[in-house]
């Protein structure tokens, strides 16, 4: 397991990868925002404002996936105390909460037009609001933890896990809950949306989420990098003697 | 640091981390279910009918518009309409500006009131649109010809 863990073996790893998967999110995101906004069909009943699809659905992926994220990396940091698993938690956090963000903006936007009103306080809307909410308690709480004792203790970790609870409740509040918002187009296997939005939309969740990958992988470098800076300017200061 | 006593270590917090895991999904489920009605954003019309809300108290009602229901009044800006959820029918007046996405055989939630004659007297609309996203093309068939389409295209 540690054999995965080792800092320079990630970096070694990260280098060529970063590049990679921010490169080709943002080809595959463009063509498919393009392929959405431009060449997908109008809906039947919507009309054009079906097109913030291509940006709300993949919002509201990432959102959620930032916070499985969070919530894997938390996991593996209290089980074998791998030492980047926190730095993968908080490279997750602030993409996810900006992903969160988006999704519930642009679904402000949608529902002015489609539901005749900018925000309803259903469970869905409400669950998706408490996951921004949660972003920002956990960034506080790892900064805080991060200036206190340099990002020993557990307590971001316990949040992180915590937290996961919201995942599964944002996904079934339309199910388990009357609610505004409508129930899941696509699950296992089917799709209730037709081929003309499917496609494009499955197209702009694979380019978001490598954006998304490429992010957190740059974010992972940078937290390294200013570790590394930090101990050599105090293995720099001890040695002048201060 | 012998080997043994770390993978001890490791076991130990594993197995410690799962069954908390585990208690605290239990209880946001034991939660989740606790709130099953309080947390639904709207009743639906057997819900109405099985249990009215008493006259004047605000509540929301969801579900399809009724098809040959929707009527415009003798003065021209009330609407009235039955809304149904397949096993029963409660009849809505509103008066004023509907969504532009309020249509017969479509979603609504309604906010309003019960009257005294078991009429749901509403004081706004929001269209409640399904999971179904159909391109224009297909706009005049009917939604099972519109179903059949797309099972064929997929």
């Amino acid at each position: 397991m540690h054999g995965f863990a080792n800092p320079a073996r990630f970096l070694r790893i990260a280098r060529w990868l970063m590049p990679l998967c921010m490169g080709a999110g943002i080809a595959i995101a463009t063509a498919a925002l393009g392929w959405g906004l431009f060449f997908a069909p109008a809906e039947r009943l919507q009309g054009e404002t079906v097109r913030i699809v291509y940006l709300h659905v993949p919002s509201a992926w990432l959102g959620m996936a930032g916070w499985m994220g969070i919530a894997a990396a938390s996991f593996t940091e209290l089980v074998w105390r791998h030492p980047l698993a926190g730095i993968a938690a908080r490279a997750c956090a602030v993409p996810g909460a900006v992903f969160t963000a988006v999704c519930l903006v642009t679904g402000s936007l949608w529902g002015r037009p489609a539901w005749g009103t900018w925000w309803v306080w259903d469970g869905r809307l409400t669950s998706m609001l408490v996951l921004l909410f949660l972003y920002f308690g956990w960034m506080a709480l790892s900064q805080a933890s991060e200036a206190a004792d340099g990002g020993q203790n557990k307590a971001p970790a316990i949040f992180g896990l915590v937290g996961a609870v919201n995942i599964p409740i944002i996904h079934y509040s339309v199910i388990w809950w009357q609610s505004q918002h409508q129930a899941p187009s696509i699950t296992m296997g089917k799709s209730a949306m037709a081929g003309a939005f499917l496609h494009p939309l499955l197209f702009a969740m694979l380019g978001f989420t490598l954006l998304f990958a490429g992010v957190v992988l740059a974010r992972m470098r940078a937290i390294l990098a200013h570790q590394q800076a930090e101990a050599r300017l105090r293995r720099k200061a001890l040695s002048e003697g201060y | 640091m012998a080997g043994g006593t770390g993978i001890k270590a490791k076991h130990q917090r594993l197995v410690l981390l799962v069954i908390a895991l585990v208690v605290l999904v239990a209880a946001a489920l034991l939660a989740a279910w606790a709130l099953r009605n309080q947390a639904s954003y709207f009743y639906v019309p057997s819900e109405i009918v099985a249990n009215p809300p008493e006259q004047g108290r605000g509540v929301r009602l969801g579900g399809m518009v009724q098809r040959g229901s929707l009527r415009t009044e003798a003065d021209g800006v009330t609407i009235a309409f039955v809304v149904s959820d397949g096993k029963a029918r409660v009849p809505v007046v509103f008066k004023g500006i509907v969504p532009s996405l309020f249509v017969e055989g479509s979603g609504v939630v309604a906010e309003g009131h019960m009257g005294a004659d078991g009429t749901f007297v509403a004081d706004n609309l929001l269209a409640k649109h399904d999971e179904n996203y159909v391109p224009r093309e297909m706009q005049n068939m009917t939604r099972d010809q519109a179903r059949q389409v797309m099972q064929d295209t997929k």
